[in-house]
């Protein structure tokens, strides 16, 4: 891991001194314990400030919708893929972009830590190869990280970059979890159950649409939510309108969401947004054939069009 | 408000509160910090057995309850114009264990709502009709920094009663207020308070203060935000933020609000929703043109509201101090640092 560090700070200098981009986006330790944040880097002298663990939670590939500077981003296998979504469908140009790729053996996932203080605070974390040791007052537990990764991670298939320009570390081994298990486990379930699960979790959405402002594949410059001329949507927190966002949402990024997780794990009230997302994800894979942000010449089936694409659903 | 004068001490023994509070919920509706879905929130309990007494703060704070995130403020049918006031209480209303920044947020709400100029009749009702039962903090956290803002974690002002777990199976238990202590006539099963019991809360208040590490130095804050503007510090600290709603959202003192008329066939309501500065929207005006136009300003007016303009209209800074905002900031933006980056610039 700190080897990995040493040759990222060291890529990334030697990326800004030869002026191959302007701006580093990275990590960097954060001010509270588990937590690291991005980074904004122009300056070589800043890149020892640079960080690579497990504990690099957030995708930083949503501040390339904005950027018009060569960038140069750290990224892990499910934001190499967001990358390639982004150069196909036009948002960003691919010579502007340096990948700094990262394999990735799965991101912490703080909600299962805060399961585990029950209420007691963290103080400090001390991360080891494959374990994490939390402390606190009256507290110190040692927990594997295999226990505390994340969902998506889990199941991830691509954990190593798909797309880099250098690769820093070294290769890991897939994610061993069934893909589309606990879809499919959740699919099994009787409508009313469902029904019951999705109101549930919409129930508690604040519509601080932090899981929209940080996916990568949410780029458009005014969303659906947002507009007010004229006026899709209520701002309400009416399940007729938290659901409804969620769901067209899902539908916007059908055949694009990466499973980076990345919006879950934003979530302030613990929303299980993945299991939308991961449906409409296998259903893409069955219907096309198609896996969002695998190589960059596959066309993405919800912008084309061929005489054969399955039609059943049109009654 | 109210003044937090001293009317009666008292202990009550840990195993008497659901009884206590049983009592309670035949005249009131009670809420309490609940953990459900891995998330403490105040929701309206119906025992004891509920509450989740070992909570460091509630992840929202109690605020909806007076302001609600989504209110109907009035709807009619479409041919009358005339309006129908609902009732908005059915029953008065008790926040058990709110943390004594929530209280003291609740205080500079009412400077925004119930003031001189402007008194709101949906929030008064609520704030009225509803007593606040706190419960001091023994564990502050490390983003807590209440003690920099005119409050602490055993702070008393604007609350009803205040409890303070003793540790060892009793609740020190204080009547801030006549209907303070009308709840605690309630409880028939009151101890008086003996010296080793004040002695063990004093101890305990000492402890808990010494725990609030975080400082912020407000002192003069005001003045140097109205020098920089337009400094260029601005385009540093908002880089990361993704512009969502989560740090003003869960902020027990943001109070902005869009209305918004919606009808179907037969009604019209007229609603009220909450609206934050962090997003695009919340300044553009009917020509389409945005004068708040990127993360930059939008930035900027967060920390401009809090530490500036609302000390100038209200003396008071519009921060409790409570951390909610660093501690579930997606990016870890940290309020601290950008005031400590603004004293420094
Ligand atoms: S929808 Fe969520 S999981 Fe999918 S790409 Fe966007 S942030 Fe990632
Ligand atoms: S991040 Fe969570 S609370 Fe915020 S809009 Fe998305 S689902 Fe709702
Ligand atoms: S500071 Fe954090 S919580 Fe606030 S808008 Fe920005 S990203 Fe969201
Ligand atoms: S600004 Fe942050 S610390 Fe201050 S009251 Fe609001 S949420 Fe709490
Ligand atoms: S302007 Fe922003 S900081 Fe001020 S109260 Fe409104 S939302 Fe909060």
């Amino acid at each position: 891991m700190q080897e990995c560090e040493k040759e990222l700070r060291e890529v990334a200098k030697k990326l800004l001194l030869e002026k191959k981009v302007d701006l580093i986006i990275g990590y960097e330790e954060g001010t509270l314990p588990l937590r690291t944040r991005p980074i904004f880097i122009r300056e070589a002298d800043e890149t020892k400030k640079l960080v690579w663990n497990s504990r690099c939670e957030n995708s930083l590939c949503s501040y390339l919708k904005t950027t018009k500077e060569r960038v140069g981003i750290v990224a892990k296998g499910c934001d190499s893929r967001s990358i390639i979504g982004l150069i196909k469908e036009r948002q960003i140009k691919r010579e502007n972009i340096f990948i700094i790729g990262v394999p990735c053996s799965g991101i912490i996932d703080r909600k299962k830590i805060e399961d585990i203080l029950e209420g007691r605070e963290l103080l400090e974390c001390i991360e080891s190869d494959s374990q994490i040791t939390l402390k606190g007052e009256g507290l110190e537990e040692k927990v594997d990280k295999d226990k505390l990764v994340h969902a998506s991670c889990k199941s991830c298939k691509y954990r190593n970059p798909v797309l880099y320009d250098t690769l820093v570390g070294k290769e890991v081994s897939q994610g061993e979890v069934e893909e589309y298990s606990d879809v499919e486990e959740f699919a099994s379930k009787s409508d009313d159950e469902r029904w019951a699960y999705f109101n549930d979790e919409a129930s508690r959405c604040i519509r601080c649409y932090a899981c929209r402002n940080v996916c990568p594949a949410c780029y458009c410059p005014q969303c659906f939510v947002d507009q007010s001329l004229p006026t899709w949507f209520g701002r309400t927190l009416h399940p007729s309108d938290t659901l409804m966002f969620h769901m067209i949402r899902t539908l916007h990024i059908a055949g694009r969401c990466v499973d980076c997780g990345a919006c879950s794990r934003v979530c302030p009230v613990n929303i299980e947004l993945r299991m939308l997302h991961k449906k409409v994800q296998k259903d893409v894979k069955e219907l096309y054939d198609y896996e969002a942000g695998i190589n960059l010449e596959e066309l993405p089936p919800m912008a084309t069009f061929k005489m054969d694409d399955p039609q059943e659903f049109i009654k | 408000m109210r003044k937090g004068d001293r009317l009666k001490e008292k202990i009550i023994q840990k195993e008497q509160i659901g009884k206590w509070l049983e009592k309670l919920g035949k005249d009131y509706e009670i809420w309490a910090p609940v953990k459900r879905n891995g998330l403490v929130l105040f929701h309206p309990i119906s025992s004891a057995k509920e509450v989740y007494f070992n909570f460091l703060n509630s992840k929202k704070t109690p605020k909806d309850l007076f302001f609600p995130q989504s209110e109907v403020l009035f709807s009619f049918p479409k041919e009358e114009i005339e309006k129908e006031v609902e009732t908005i209480l059915q029953k008065p209303r008790i926040v058990f264990a709110i943390r004594p920044c929530d209280a003291r947020s609740l205080a500079l709400l009412d400077q925004v709502f119930d003031s001189e100029d402007y008194q709101d009749p949906y929030y008064i009702e609520r704030r009225e009709g509803t007593l606040l039962v706190g419960l001091a903090c023994t564990h502050p956290q490390q983003s807590c920094f209440c003690t920099s803002v005119g409050g602490g974690p055993f702070a008393k002002a604007h609350l009803d009663l205040l409890m303070a777990d003793l540790g060892d199976g009793k609740y020190f238990v204080e009547a801030l207020t006549e209907r303070g202590e009308g709840l605690l006539e309630k409880n028939d099963s009151l101890q008086e308070p003996q010296k080793k019991d004040r002695e063990k809360l004093a101890k305990i208040k000492e402890e808990a203060e010494e725990k609030v590490k975080s400082k912020l130095v407000t002192k003069g804050l005001e003045k140097k935000l109205d020098k920089i503007f337009d400094s260029s510090l601005w385009d540093r600290v908002h880089q990361r933020c993704l512009g969502c709603g989560i740090c003003t959202y869960l902020c027990p003192t943001c109070h902005c609000f869009a209305l918004l008329d919606e009808k179907d066939k037969a009604r019209v309501e007229r609603i009220r929703n909450w609206d934050s500065c962090m997003f695009p929207e919340f300044t553009v005006e009917a020509s389409g043109h945005n004068p708040r136009i990127s993360n930059r300003e939008r930035m900027r007016q967060r920390v401009m509201h809090k530490f500036n303009y609302f000390v100038e209209r209200y003396g008071e800074t519009a921060c409790v101090g409570c951390g909610r905002c660093i501690q579930s900031c997606p990016v870890n933006m940290d309020i601290r640092e950008i005031i400590e980056e603004i004293r420094n610039e």
